[in-house]
């Protein structure tokens, strides 16, 4: 390009490069400056194959149509058919994913269960254990057994809806987690046996059991605990989902929970979420394949979570064949994380609203991720409840619209010949033909 | 003396029934004869009653104990009295993997050894083992106390938070951020309770004490492997 104005020769248009981009050089002198890797909470922020890349067909001379907010279109699911007494019965197939008290306030904690049970849905603890405010505000609460047992004990265990055993979330399958000191309150420690103000690291694998054979026995004395009243769920993150499904269904679950790598965590090293797991739409099919091959697809309910925001993301869960999902940063944002009302605080914290990730540090301007009693007065647990009970009406809703449109009286009617996929990666990961063919990559019976 | 056939009865009628004790049950004596390596036997206990097992145990007998006595007379599985929250279980042989794992009350004798991981994310249990302990035991103990009469094997305390151990015998080797500590005059004191407890007749004299550096305990990079 001449330069026209200087009348000098032409010159080269400066080229940033694709690979050396310029959130990678920063991170490079941020490395190089302080010696630590990120920490940082949330799930995967880098583009990966997902339920955008899907789309619905919709009705057709081949298949009719229900008619809008008309003709019934169902919604409720039940989960722990398998050996529970008491399977838990849900008005709407969205659940609320476990997070944990210490991570979150106990207000956004109640927030949560009193918006999960204005929508006829369950939420669940996580790290560090159940609190009364939760239990007392959640009709139904699935109550997480962790590697690290934070406030675990019987008495909680049996006043949950049902149980929930960790083994991986999608944001890092295969690592623990650090609650870090600023955020141990005097509850906190109290709750986790541990002194105030000191880090609270979370084991990356249980302390009383190894592999799916103890797991099994693992599940026989919880059920045994807990008289076989309740279901069992187990929670994996999207690492293995064929192999993982398949060996939770051996162990005894009535309900397996698959996290993929958008699915957010507290806190953990940036390399470890954006580098470790597969995307959600890469694992749901694997699952389904998993329990199908097993006989017990739908007998052994999966619940799928990791980047669900919408009831089309919702209905795309149920036509791969999910039973239902579960959502956290949804739900966060739902409350009031991340939003653009507290801009001015977030620039001072050196971001901005949407790219907040910083959650343990504990200075979230929204009072939702943190255990400063200043900032949690922000946050009105009531009011956080009727906005999540919003969002969900209007996930359900979505979610109907779509399933009308396809002619189904239920979300779970959904089916894979409902889809079509806009990408080849898409179309590959989610086992669903390319939009325009009846083709997708690793198709039995084609050479591609 | 009520006594229960886990063969002819079955585990679900086993628990079950003692599950059902309450409070101010009269039926405070309870056998359990030929548990033959079951799994799950008397978990979940939660009342003041005595239940003595004729042998060993499979995984996870006791665990989650509250209130209750459990007398094992034979050898246990992994797991034994895991997340116990109070009460008394006592192991005349030989405990598995991860024996008092997580445990937040109450106490756990064994007067045989244990193997890995004994005491691993103890909450509070005392622990008292008669014979030796294995490998990576008392990792990442938060609180409570773990006597060792014998030897313990690699890696003992590792990631320790405030936990106690005492061992009397040798100690193959010490895991990260746990270092030998003075023993005071309260400690002796705390140590002659235990063993004494513990139906040991060691002198506390004999034990040295463990600990945590607490140099862990707030995130530096430096402390990375």
């Amino acid at each position: 390009m001449k330069d026209v104005k200087l009348g000098g020769p032409p010159r080269t248009t400066p080229i940033q490069s694709a690979t050396f981009s310029q959130s990678i050089n920063a991170e490079i002198r941020r490395a190089a400056a302080t010696g630590i890797y990120d920490i940082r909470g949330g799930g995967a922020k880098r583009k990966v194959p997902h339920f955008d890349d899907l789309l619905f067909l919709g009705a057709s001379i081949s298949r009719y149509p229900l008619e809008g907010y008309r003709e019934k279109c169902e919604t409720s699911v039940t989960l722990g058919t398998r050996f529970a007494e008491n399977p838990i019965e849900l008005d709407i197939p969205v659940t609320i994913a476990g997070m944990s008290f210490g991570a979150l306030s106990g207000p956004a904690k109640e927030a949560l269960g009193r918006g999960a049970t204005l929508a006829g849905t369950s939420t669940t603890t996580g790290d560090g254990g159940m609190t009364p405010e939760e239990r007392g505000h959640s009709d139904k609460l699935v109550y997480q057994y962790l590697p690290s047992r934070y406030g675990m004990n019987p008495d909680d265990l049996r006043k949950a809806d049902a149980i929930e055993v960790v083994v991986g979330q999608g944001a890092k399958p295969g690592g623990g987690g650090m609650l870090l000191g600023q955020k141990i309150s005097d509850r906190v420690a109290e709750m986790r046996n541990l002194p105030k103000g000191i880090d609270q690291r979370s084991a990356c694998r249980h302390p009383d059991w190894t592999g799916p054979d103890d797991l099994e026995i693992k599940i026989l004395e919880l059920r045994e605990i807990t008289s076989w009243k309740v279901p069992i769920y187990i929670k994996v993150g999207g690492a293995r989902p064929y192999f993982d499904t398949t060996l939770a269904v051996k162990a005894g679950a009535d309900v397996v929970v698959l996290d993929g790598m958008q699915g957010g965590t507290a806190a953990t090293q940036d390399v470890f979420i954006e580098h470790v797991g597969q995307p959600i739409l890469a694992c749901i099919r694997e699952a389904v394949r998993a329990l199908q091959d097993l006989g017990m697809h739908r007998e052994v309910q999966l619940i799928v979570s990791g980047g669900v925001r919408t009831g089309a993301d919702v209905a795309k869960c149920m036509a791969l064949g999910a039973d239902a999902v579960a959502i956290g940063t949804a739900a966060l944002i739902a409350l009031g994380d991340n939003d653009p009302r507290w801009e001015d605080e977030y620039q001072k914290l050196g971001t901005t609203a949407g790219a907040y990730d910083d959650w343990h540090e504990g200075r979230d301007p929204a009072g939702i991720t943190t255990q400063d009693p200043e900032l949690m007065a922000r946050f009105d647990p009531v009011e956080g409840g009727r906005r999540l009970n919003n969002y969900l009406k209007v996930m359900t809703l979505e979610a109907q619209t779509i399933a009308r449109a396809c002619g189904k009286s239920h979300l779970h009617n959904l089916e894979p010949e409902d889809l079509c996929a806009l990408t080849l990666e898409a179309a590959a990961m989610a086992k669903i033909p390319l939009a325009g063919t009846d083709w997708y990559p690793g198709k039995p019976g084609t050479s591609y | 003396m009520q006594t229960i056939d886990l063969e002819v009865d079955g585990l679900r009628h086993l628990n079950a029934t003692l599950h059902a004790q309450a409070q101010e049950t009269n039926q405070t004596a309870w056998e359990v004869i030929n548990p033959r390596g079951s799994h799950a036997i008397a978990c979940g206990l939660d009342a003041p009653i005595e239940v003595s097992v004729k042998g060993s145990t499979g995984y996870y007998c006791a665990g989650m104990n509250k209130q209750a006595t459990v007398h094992v007379h034979g050898s246990a599985g992994p797991g034994v009295a895991e997340n116990m929250m109070s009460g008394t279980v006592v192991i005349e042989g030989d405990a598995s993997q991860y024996a008092g794992a997580t445990g937040q009350g109450g106490t756990l004798v064994i007067k045989g050894n244990a193997s890995s991981r004994c005491g691993i994310s103890m909450k509070g249990i005392d622990i008292v083992v008669h014979g030796n302990v294995g490998h990576m035991s008392a990792f990442m103990a938060q609180s409570g106390n773990l006597v060792v009469c014998g030897d313990a094997g690699d890696a003992l305390g590792d990631s320790i938070y405030e936990a106690r151990l005492f061992v009397r015998g040798s100690v193959k080797s010490l895991g990260a951020d746990c270092i030998e500590k003075e023993m005071r005059p309260e400690h002796m004191e705390i140590l002659a309770d235990l063993l004494e407890r513990g139906g040991c007749d060691a002198k506390p004299e004999e034990f040295k004490r463990y600990g945590s550096a607490r140099k862990l305990y707030n995130f530096n990079i430096d402390n990375a492997y």
